[in-house]
């Protein structure tokens, strides 16, 4: 059930620790990226996939320990630096991010806009085109608040493609979606794979989708990733969290808190009882045994 | 001893932050890629589109400061210098400080809810995402409109208040005309007028800095913006009452 690397390593988190005053989010993420990989991130609401992406793209700064991005730690670049950087990176936000005082056309050219690269007429094109592939031709005068959350979340994806970066990070993009839409989604993020080569990072609650495009998953619970896996190792395993998961049962493994939640008044007991795990490792983590 | 600390914490850290994001303005202005309609949005969402308010407030506290002067100097028997007190109480103070209340009210208030939302929307992370420095890009031209279109306004103002209180004076108290208008510039210097006009810049610096600052680091969704919107109208009128203080004790 081991993962093959696919090729060299685009993405490395180490030992990722961040937390919210009291509210520890991430408690030792350690994941890998090979390029032209497609990793899929798997977990409940709330465990902190967002706030994962946001550091992948250097929104957030880590607590402790590293990312790298193409050999660079994103620590060693400042403010400027790292916003010259980003220009490899698409980001699609989950609830789209538009900018309200814009209208769509604006939206989508505005990343095609700031690079000056780009004439009046290819900006044109290259807006209706990734309109076409999220299929909203046609919507270009509407403001976003026109938009249902499903468009705005269309949109947003749009316009995290519309350079066609190397690197692309999807946040639930068909969360909301229905199922041709979200077929439609998932088919621009293989499109793009193939011809791009680009990396990407999709964070999905819907199953189907997540093994449509998945080249790897990854689970995240509560701050840490506890299964990493091939689609056809995660279907077959052996984890009960993440049977619970993909099987979509209310009742499990996962419903339990760890214990060193602060938020949590209950008993410390079942699988999840995560016990500080040491050394960056790629293969599926097999779950604890209770005591 | 507490809260007086307190105080004074609150007041450091306060400048601290303002000091930080105004560096960072001016390290961003300077450097491409400029973007001259955001300006020019800013110069006419805060300067013309101000007007009517500023113009308002000028006009009518010329009015009543015609009638209270005319009312303590007829005491003096001195109600010929109704024009001259008018005038530069206008012009030194008045027209500055009133405008720059109005506009924190206006302006300031509108730059801690918009950037605010930006904020709890993601869209400043979006910003930063399509690699664009978001003070770069909001804050920057909001700053730099607000300095510029302040002294305009107050330049406005001045005029206004000046035209209100000769207003009174004439219709109402029937003061000769002639003679109020001689004596509304008897008196008054040109370091009068730039003294109020430089105040005016600064304050307008204030406003921006602390309704950028405040919208910029919201935090805590809805209800952190409405706290936002409060914070940069109330520090900002504040800051500018206090700045107001020294100003006028250097600039004369
Ligand atoms: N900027 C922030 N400040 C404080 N808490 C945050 C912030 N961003 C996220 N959180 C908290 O981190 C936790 C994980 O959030 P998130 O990553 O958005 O979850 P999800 O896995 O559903 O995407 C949540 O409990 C959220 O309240
Ligand atoms: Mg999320």
């Amino acid at each position: 059930m081991s993962v093959e690397p696919t090729g060299p390593i685009k993405i490395r988190l180490e030992q990722i620790f961040k937390a919210f005053g009291e509210k520890k989010v991430l408690r030792g993420v350690d994941l890998q990226v090979h390029e032209g990989e497609s990793l899929v991130i798997l977990g409940g609401s709330g465990t902190g996939k967002s706030v994962l992406l946001k550091h992948v793209i250097g929104l957030l700064k880590p607590d402790s320990g590293t990312v790298t991005v193409d050999g660079t730690d994103l620590a060693s670049l400042d403010y400027r630096e790292i916003t010259h950087f980003r220009r490899r990176f698409g980001m699609a936000f989950q609830g789209g991010a538009l900018f309200d005082s814009m209208d769509v056309f604006h939206n989508i050219a505005f990343p095609l806009e700031r690079t000056r690269r780009f004439n009046r007429s290819q900006i044109r094109a290259r807006v209706e085109e990734c309109l076409a592939l999220v299929r909203l031709e046609g919507t270009e005068k509407k403001a976003p608040s026109e938009l249902s959350g499903g468009m705005r979340r269309r949109i947003g994806f749009a316009r995290a493609i519309a350079l066609e970066p190397q690197i692309l990070l999807f946040d639930e993009p068909t969360s909301g979606l229905d199922p041709v839409m979200t077929a439609v989604i998932d088919d621009v993020i293989l499109d793009l794979k193939r011809t791009l080569q680009s990396t990407t990072i999709t964070i999905t609650h819907d199953m189907t989708s997540a093994f449509r495009i998945a080249d790897r998953l990854a689970m995240l619970h509560h701050g840490k990733v506890i299964a990493e896996a091939s689609p056809e190792g995660m279907k077959n395993s052996p984890d009960p969290r993440v049977r619970q998961f993909i099987e979509g049962r209310a009742n499990g493994p996962l419903n339990d808190h760890p214990a060193d939640d602060p938020f949590s008044d209950h008993p410390a007991d079942g699988p999840l009882n995560d016990t500080p795990e040491e050394g960056p490792s790629t293969k599926t983590r097999p779950p604890q045994e209770s005591p | 001893m507490g809260p007086i600390r307190q105080l004074f914490e609150t007041l450091f850290t306060e400048v601290g932050r303002l000091t930080l994001l105004l560096w960072r303005v001016l390290v961003w202005t300077p450097r491409p890629p400029y973007d001259p309609r955001q300006l020019l949005e800013q110069m006419v969402r805060i300067g013309i589109q101000s007007v009517p308010v500023v113009l308002l407030t000028a006009m009518f506290t010329g009015m009543v400061m015609a009638i209270q002067t005319y009312r303590v100097l007829v005491r003096f028997s001195a109600e010929a210098y109704v024009g001259s007190l008018v005038s530069l109480s206008m012009v030194r103070e008045l027209a500055c400080v009133l405008s720059a209340l109005m506009i924190a009210g206006r302006c300031g208030s509108a730059m801690g809810a918009e950037l605010g939302t930006m904020r709890v929307t993601e869209q400043i992370d979006a910003l930063e995402v399509l690699a664009t420095d978001p003070i770069h890009y909001l804050v920057v031209p909001r700053v730099w409109a607000t300095t510029l279109m302040l002294p305009l306004l107050v330049g406005i103002a001045d005029a206004v208040g000046i035209f209100g209180g000769y207003l009174v004076a004439v219709v109402m108290m029937g003061t000769n005309p002639v003679t109020y208008m001689a004596n509304t510039f008897q008196f008054m210097e040109l370091t009068d007028l730039t003294s109020g006009l430089i105040k005016a810049a600064v304050f307008g610096l204030i406003i921006a800095t602390v309704g950028c600052q405040k919208g910029f680091y919201t935090t805590g969704g809805a209800a952190g913006v409405g706290k936002a919107t409060t914070q940069a109208v109330v520090t900002a009128s504040i800051a500018v009452l206090i700045a107001d203080f020294f100003l006028t004790k250097i600039l004369f």
